[in-house]
This record gives structure tokens, sequence and C-alpha cells, in this order.
């Protein structure tokens, strides 16, 4: 893998191509300073709730969303299937296009994933013609489920949304990079360029963030930060970790250095 | 010093006033303020016992400066964090609280705050509560809007820009009915994106059919968690009932409603063991319904008309500040309500710490939006339920946020 090659790695979703792997939040700083943020990040995705584009002519999410990035809608506020499946139809009506990103949360606390009824909501809006793309806890079993359901892509948590803990889930969301065929798409909870970094270099498709933006000193700083890391990370992964030596060096007398034919 | 809460109004009779002084002076005159009135439902909570039994047990003066600071070092905030947090020791660290308090809103709001407006629609109240300036003793004007008054009324709201409003009425069932609110929150839905409502706390079947009339918020406040003042407090009407109106965010939820509000009034009692309280209500519904949204807000005394004596006591702003940085801490993904009962110095600072939702374009008075919002004087208006502080518009609120360096949102929310 040269840089020829790097250049033509594309992340694929839903038949969509796209160059950049790291998809930006919106919901959490200024609208003003979106577009920036696009920008500085290199993003092509950025994703915006259906609720918080369910608004008059004040100041809507949408009208600050650069033309050419993909809008991913979220249908963060569903509390089941049903729910989420209305959400993502509003949101075709609202002209957000085809995809959708799916949000299903029964506790206002952690805000966790409810994996069951995400799988319910994905096959029926699979089947709608929407590119899913679903938020989940890193299950294997769910994730396989979501894959017979017909999503485009796997949404694991890093850890809680908004934490900025990183990747607590690192060994579940590796199996699932390594089962699963989808593009997997490591969000929620990462909270640093270095952990978007490493979800790149275990061989995620791409990195989402939104408040680790939002909360940073210097917004369009830190999304530059993390197009870097992402594309760091990205790179290694490419080109192949060298290997890690777990204890001591390398012995020069071999265990099996006795065997001769 | 207490606050002076009896005033003699000249327009009562004489019946009504010996009845009035009657009910401030014999408390065998008074019914059980435990014991449940007719046609009140009765839900059978476990969460009355738990806030009330670590309400009692918790003793402010008992937490050290040391408890503080092991509770400010602590991940996770519990029961224990939140009693140090509230105590007298922790004054001395409210920059350090007001620090992490700041780190977790970021968390889980990031730099948005929320606008609104309440709609006061009838301030008719069959209820004797000593400091509320709609208590039925009160000569003031009274009003209960029409519906076309209603729609007009929020006409001119919608027209400012405002997306989310929040239905209030007095507490009379006789004059303002559910029929009535429901038909207002119907109308609401058509110029709102969301709707809320601040009214008496009703039956679950009520519950139920204002949720379907477009309402999915609802707050109500137990003013304070003290049941013996509770009962010095409010001497008539179908308020007296303490159980009653503690159950009603439980039954708001057993009905449909997607999140509930609530507090304590501050000012009234021991605050630090009402602010307790209030926070353990919320964490408390939210356990047993982890999928209700939960709200605190954090209201102090403020004057009356007929009585401009009645003042906050022992809150200042600084323990406002501590409280508040409390229930941040210990319930990260709270929304906190910040009314205009507070100073916009306060408000400004507060919405910086902890604070997610603060009301603009404000009056507590029945139908004078129109002339308050547009200089046109307007017909009959009720009056107030109290003075407000922060009487900025809108349009004002929504530039002074921005400015410091906060997104406004007008909505966040979806009727699904």
């Amino acid at each position: 893998m040269n840089e020829n090659n790097v250049k033509e790695d594309k992340l694929v979703i839903g038949g969509h191509e796209f160059h950049s792997r790291f998809i930006l939040g919106s919901g959490k700083y200024s609208l003003s300073l979106i577009e920036a943020a696009v920008n500085y990040a290199g993003a092509e995705i950025i994703t915006c709730a259906v609720r918080r584009a369910n608004t008059k002519e004040q100041e809507n999410i949408l009208d600050f969303i650069p033309k050419g990035v993909t809008l991913l809608p979220n249908t963060s506020g569903a509390r089941n299937a049903d729910e989420a499946v209305r959400i993502a139809r509003l949101a075709r009506e609202l002209g957000c296009g085809n995809f959708v990103k799916i949000e299903i949360m029964r506790d206002t606390k952690y805000l966790l994933p409810d994996n069951s009824e995400t799988v319910k909501a994905t096959e029926i809006l699979a089947k709608e013609g929407f590119v899913v793309m679903p938020y989940m806890y890193p299950d294997l079993n769910t994730a396989r489920d979501l894959v017979n359901a017909g999503a485009a892509s796997v949404m694991p948590l890093a850890s809680p949304i908004g934490s900025n803990k990183g990747l607590a889930t690192r060994d579940f969301i590796q199996i699932l990079i390594d089962e699963i065929d989808l593009p997997i798409i490591v969000d929620a909870g990462i909270g640093r360029p270095s952990q978007a970094c490493e979800a790149m270099e275990m061989g995620a498709a791409a990195v989402m963030s939104n408040t680790a933006l939002a909360t940073a000193g210097d917004l369009p700083m830190m999304a530059s930060a993390f197009k870097q890391a992402v594309e760091a990370g990205r790179k290694a992964y490419l080109s192949g970790l060298g290997r890690v030596l777990t204890r001591g060096a390398s012995p020069s007398d071999t265990l099996t250095g006795f065997l001769h034919d | 010093m207490e606050n002076q809460f009896f005033v003699d109004s000249e327009s009562l009779s004489p019946k009504a006033l010996e009845k009035k002084h009657q009910l401030e002076t014999d408390p065998t005159s008074r019914t059980n303020h435990m014991e449940y009135m007719e046609g009140q439902e009765q839900i059978h909570s476990d969460i009355f016992e738990k806030v009330m039994t670590e309400v009692k047990n918790y003793d402010p003066s008992k937490y050290t400066g040391l408890d503080v600071e092991r509770a400010l070092k602590k991940e996770t905030i519990g029961i224990e964090e939140l009693k140090a947090f509230l105590s007298p020791s922790a004054e001395p660290f409210l920059e350090k609280m007001a620090e992490r308090a700041r780190l977790e809103t970021q968390k889980h709001f990031g730099n948005t705050v929320y606008l609104f407006t309440p709609l006061y629609i009838a301030n008719y109240c069959e209820n004797y509560c000593v400091y509320c300036g709609f208590n039925c003793y009160n000569h003031i004007r009274r009003m209960k809007l029409s519906m076309e008054q209603v729609e007009h009324e929020m006409k001119v709201i919608a027209d400012s820009g405002m997306e989310e409003i929040l239905i209030l009425t007095g507490e009379s069932k006789g004059m303002s009915d559910v029929k009535y609110i429901g038909e207002a929150c119907k109308l609401a839905r058509k110029y709102f994106r969301m709707v809320g409502i601040e009214i008496y706390p009703v039956n679950v079947e009520d519950y139920r059919y204002l949720h379907e009339c477009g309402v999915d918020y609802v707050t109500v406040f137990q003013e304070t968690y003290d049941s013996d003042k509770y009962e010095t407090l409010h001497l008539a009407g179908h308020k007296r009932v303490f159980p009653y109106r503690f159950d009603a965010q439980e039954r708001a939820l057993m009905g449909g409603m997607r999140g509930v509000a609530g507090s304590a009034l501050l000012g009234l009692s021991d605050f630090r063991k009402d602010a307790l309280a209030s926070a353990l209500h919320m964490y408390f519904l939210q356990r047993k319904y982890p999928h209700a949204e939960i709200s605190l807000s954090c209201p102090r005394l403020r004057p009356i008309i007929n009585n401009g004596k009645i003042n906050p006591q022992d809150v200042g702003e600084r323990q406002l500040c501590q409280i508040l940085c409390a229930y941040r801490m210990f319930l990260p993904f709270a929304g906190i309500t910040v009314s205009s009962r507070e100073s916009k110095s306060f408000r400004d600072g507060i919405v910086k710490i902890c604070a997610t939702k603060i009301s603009a374009g404000v009056s507590t008075g029945i139908g004078d939006h129109e002339s308050k919002y547009t200089g046109k004087e307007g017909d009959a208006e009720g009056d107030e339920q109290f003075e407000i502080n922060d009487s900025r518009s809108f349009s004002q609120m929504y530039e002074d946020m921005s400015g410091e360096g906060l997104q406004p949102v007008l909505n966040d929310y979806l009727y699904v």
C-alpha cells in the first residue's frame, strides 16, 4: 500500500463513496461554526437530529450545513422502533435524503441504545429504501442481526455519549471489525484525536464525534486535529501495524530449536 | 426573620374574612393534609417514602469540608456526595463545584441553551396558599381567556419566534377544567413545536387526555417537601393534599408524558433539605421510569401583588448557585431551568455553568402579551402571579445568549 493507494482508499456506505472517514456531529455547538468545522475536519458526512431540524425559519440547523455534504439525519428522541421509523420518514419528507442514523434510547441517563428495537427499525427502514446506519451497543449477535436486517453500516459506541472516555468497549468493537463485513463506524465517547486514531488503527471504517469538538477551546482547530488523527490511524491500519512484543525481547534460542527435520 | 404572609383584603366579606382568619390561626379548622380528597387517584408509589426517608435523615451540619473535597474527587456523584454539596461546608468550594458542573453540562448539552416562554391562560384559584399571588383570598383581577383570546396570545408569542411554550393556569378545576386546558393545548400545537403544562395535579387519565392534546412535558412544584411546613402554608383547597401533589409527576409519566419537571419553592422551609428532596424526587422517578426526561427548576420566593415584602429569606444567589451546581453534578443529564424570577446577571452567569433552559418574553399575567410585546393597549388583563425580575424579550435573550458564546435552541423535540 503506497500513498497512491491511500488516495484511492474509499469509504463505501450503501453504494455511496466517501473519501473522508471522519463523521461530524452538529448538535452541541454554535450553528455559525458548523461550516468551519466541516471544512477543517474535511468531513463529507454530518449528522443532525431530525428533532432539531423540526423548526421554523429562525435558525434552522439544516440551513447551516454546507452544500455537497451528505446529511445523516438521526432519530434521537425515539424510544422504540416505531418512533424511530416515524422520525426517519419525517426526515425524508423534510428533504434530508435517504441516509438515516438510527438512535433508539429508552434511558435518559446514559443514552445507551436499545439494540433489539434498533434491529426492528433497521429492518423496516432498509426495506423502504433508506441507507440505514444503526447506532448500537457493540454486541456481535446484534451486529449480525443488523447485517441481516439490511443495515448499510454498524455504529458501535466507544463509551457513553458525551463522556469523552474513548474506547471503553475496545475489545468488543474489535470483534465487530473482525467479523462483520459492513463498515464499522465508531460512534460516541471519542473524546480525543488520539482515541479516534486508535479506533482507525484497529480497522474501524470511520469515526464520528460531536462533544469532543463542541467542548474544545478552538473548535475548528480541534476539527483539523481529528482529521489528521483519523487519516493517520487509517494509514497505519492500511500499512499493517508492526508486531508488538508482549514480553521482553525476541529470544535468540528458540523453544523449538531442537527440531532438526 | 420569617416572611409575613397573611394579608387581609378590604373587599372580602366579613364571613370570608372570618373563615380566612380561622384557617390561619386555628389548625383544627384545617383538613388533614395527608388525606386524599374525593376523586384524587392513589397510585401507591414507593418514591414518596424513599425521598422522605433520605430527607428526614439529612443533617446538613454534619458534613465537613473534607467530605466536600472527597465528593469532588469522586467520578460518580451519589446521594451522599449530593448531601455534602448541599451542606454549608460546601460554600467555600463553590468555584470548584462550578468548574465541575460546567464540564458535566458541556458533556451532555455542549454549548446550547434552550429558550421557552410561559403563557398563563387563567388565574382563578381555589387554594389558599399564603405566599402566592393567585391565592383565593388575594384581591386581584381574575381572568380566564376564551379560546379566541388564547389563540390571539399564541399568535403574538409565535410571531416573536418562540417555538416552545409552557401553558399555565391557576388551580381551579371549576374555572379552568381539564377540557379547557386540553383545548388550549391543541391550539398550542398549531403554533408551537413543543408544549408543556404547569397546571394543578390531575389523575392518570387526565394526563393521558392532555398528552393526546399534544402535551409531552408536565411541571409541578411541590413548594416544600417539609410536610409539616406545607401544612401551615397551604391552608385550603385541593392543593392542601401533600402526597397527591407529590405523585403528580409519576401519574403524568403513567399517562404517557415524555418528561416531567419539579422543585421546591426555595425559601419556604429549610432550603438545603428542600433542594435535596427536589433532586431525589426526580432521581428516583428516572430510576423507576428510565425513559423519562427529567428536569429541575429552582424558583425562589418573590414578592406578590398586595404583599411586596415576600422574599427568599436565606437563599441568596450564592446558595442558589451552590444548589444548581450540586444538581448538575448529581444529575448530569437533567435539564435545569432558571426562570425570570432571577436577575439578568444571575441568568447570564448560570447558563454558562449548569442551567440549560431559560424563559424569555415572560409575563405572569393573563392576556397581556400583546400589550407587553407590541406596546398596544390590550383589553382586560388579569393580574400576575408574582413579580418577575428579568424582563428581557425573546429577541434580546436570543442575542444575549449568542453573545455569551452559547447556541440558543428553540426546539429539540418531536411529538411522536
